[in-house]
């Protein structure tokens, strides 16, 4: 009976006080592989602002969790628009994006590449493609805009997908003349889808314009704030005497 | 002295020559022409969509799309995005499913000696190793790769993604040569110079957790490698020397052990061990095989 209990307590050769040392030793090692790997992909996680997700994308952090870098959306893009992130890149490596200064997002009608994802990274809900939010497009430079110098330009303008929607031209009086007018381009965040076509367009040596991932782009009211959820200024609520 | 003598003149003159002037040279190395051509060819199966047009596979393999039709992704990476609390499309997991599936009925490690490009990096390695008669390396254990594998699936829990996707080198090669992400390479230098000058077969006999994923799912496999002749054995040990899991070798070759199949599940099932035995004593073998299956192996044995 003890000879088979001492059997037992050898299996493979090994008694317990080994199986707890090697149990306990493989534990250290493999925590600190693991704060290690935590620490090069949490630091790579950071996305380059010039780094576009697919049409479709989750909220970063959400689309890391699914993504799984098969590249299937980049194969299914007709244009080459997307690629696969590299090591020591902008995006975390392996993970489709793209860059619009390059190659702008086409915009298929049928979406070619969130219907590729086997993961749902890029959301299978989005069923027209003018409801992308890929980012948004900035006009980061008043400065070089030739439209701001008063020229008519308007290449911005021309090529969005989203003409007179996403991109407007307001009238202003060129103070500078007298008696010209600007014809200022303006996005309107809701209906920009970044494609990146005005970015890719733009005729400066460095684009003026430029799209930007959302959570760059855009600021955020605070919660309470109720004059946000209305096109009326404050001053005409109190007016009607309706609460702030 | 005598015996050592012999066995660094052997090495001199060429590993497993007894083998080859027995069997003949292609005999000798079947297994290992074999596999090469099978990893190349899968290889080349995924590159000819993007460089010719010729869509067969698409995606590589972590997720694919064979013919546009069979979905077809890599357990494990399946596994880290349910870990993150991520639900995916039905064709990831049926793509997980089916491949679970495939390599279930063919032999989980099968994929490590046939499908895997790393291993023709860590074989270059042992090669190296054992061409240069390298003096043996520090020992790591074998089951580390198991702490790898829970290691790989807890981390998805506590930072929300799939960190391993960062540096698993499976997928690296495979993206270097289909969408030109070379920069990812230096990983797979850092595992050849590991296998080389550190740990003989550190990568894949010890820490890679998709070896140790497909080691679980070959544990039903019908797929092994069989000692039928092991009563022929004339204690060359040239299958130790080639085996990259040299430990499933010694229940079947051991004096008086009744169980000829290797099921020990951490067997790659690369064959090696048939090419370089002159005597012939190794060959592939269903498990369910009637000859096997008169007696139900005791757990002590298929553990020894």
């Amino acid at each position: 009976m003890s000879k088979t209990n001492s059997k037992l307590a050898s299996v493979n050769g090994v008694n317990r006080r080994q199986f707890l040392a090697t149990t306990a030793k493989a534990s250290c090692v493999m925590g600190m592989v693991g704060l290690g790997l935590t620490t090069v992909a949490t630091q790579s996680r950071q996305l380059d602002p010039f780094a576009i997700r697919p049409p479709g994308a989750l909220a970063e952090d959400d689309f890391l969790s699914a993504c799984v870098r098969c590249g299937l959306c980049v194969e299914a893009c007709p244009y080459d628009t997307l690629k696969l992130a590299r090591w020591f890149e902008g995006a975390a490596t392996g993970t489709p994006f793209f860059t619009a200064r390059n190659i702008a997002c086409e915009m298929c009608d049928d979406i070619p590449c969130v219907k590729a994802c086997p993961s749902g990274s890029l959301d299978h809900k989005l069923e027209n493609i003018d409801n992308a939010k890929m980012g948004i497009a900035v006009l980061i430079d008043e400065k070089n805009c030739l439209n701001y110098r008063g020229l008519r330009c308007d290449v911005c303008y021309r090529v969005c997908p989203l003409i007179d929607k996403a991109i407007t031209l307001e009238l202003q009086r060129n103070e500078k003349s007298g008696h010209h007018a600007m014809f200022l381009p303006t996005i309107n965040p809701d209906v920009c889808t970044g494609c990146g076509k005005c970015e890719h367009a733009c005729v400066t040596e460095q684009a003026v314009i430029k799209v930007l991932p959302s959570h760059i782009a855009m600021g955020k009211s605070a919660a309470h704030d109720t004059y946000q959820h209305t096109e009326e200024t404050t001053l005409e609520m109190l007016n009607k005497g309706l609460s702030l | 002295m005598s015996s050592k003598h012999s066995s660094t003149s052997k090495l001199a003159t060429r590993f497993a020559s007894d083998a080859v002037e027995e069997l003949g040279w292609w005999r000798s190395h079947r297994f290992l022409i074999l596999r090469r051509l099978s990893q190349l060819s899968i290889l080349s199966l995924f590159a000819v969509g993007p460089f010719f047009g010729l869509w067969l596979f698409k995606g590589n393999l972590s997720s694919s799309l064979f013919l546009d039709t069979v979905p077809l992704s890599d357990p494990l990476v399946t596994l880290q995005v349910l870990m993150s609390g991520h639900w995916p499309e039905l064709s990831l997991l049926l793509g997980a499913i089916i491949v679970v599936g495939v390599y279930a009925l063919l032999g989980g490690r099968v994929f490590c000696s046939w499908v895997c490009p790393v291993n023709i990096i860590t074989d270059l390695a042992s090669w190296v190793r054992r061409t240069l008669s390298l003096p043996r390396t520090s020992e790591i254990p074998q089951n580390l790769r198991y702490y790898m594998l829970t290691l790989v699936l807890i981390l998805p829990i506590f930072t929300g993604f799939a960190v391993w996707e960062w540096l698993n080198p499976v997928p690296i090669i495979y993206r270097a040569l289909l969408f030109g992400t070379s920069s990812g390479l230096w990983i797979l230098v850092v595992i050849f110079l590991l296998d080389t000058f550190v740990v003989e077969r550190a990568w894949c006999s010890h820490l890679c957790p998709t070896g140790a994923l497909f080691s679980l799912i070959g544990k039903v496999s019908p797929v092994k490698i069989a000692a039928v002749r092991a009563e022929a054995c004339n204690n060359c040990m040239d299958c130790f020397t080639v085996c990259p899991e040299r430990q499933v070798l010694k229940p079947v070759l051991k004096k008086g052990s009744i169980q000829p199949l290797i099921l020990d599940s951490d067997c790659t099932l690369c064959g090696r061990c048939i090419d370089v035995c002159a005597p012939r004593v190794f060959q592939y073998e269903n498990r369910f095989n009637s000859k096997y299956s008169n007696r139900i192996p005791l757990k002590v044995e298929s553990q020894l």
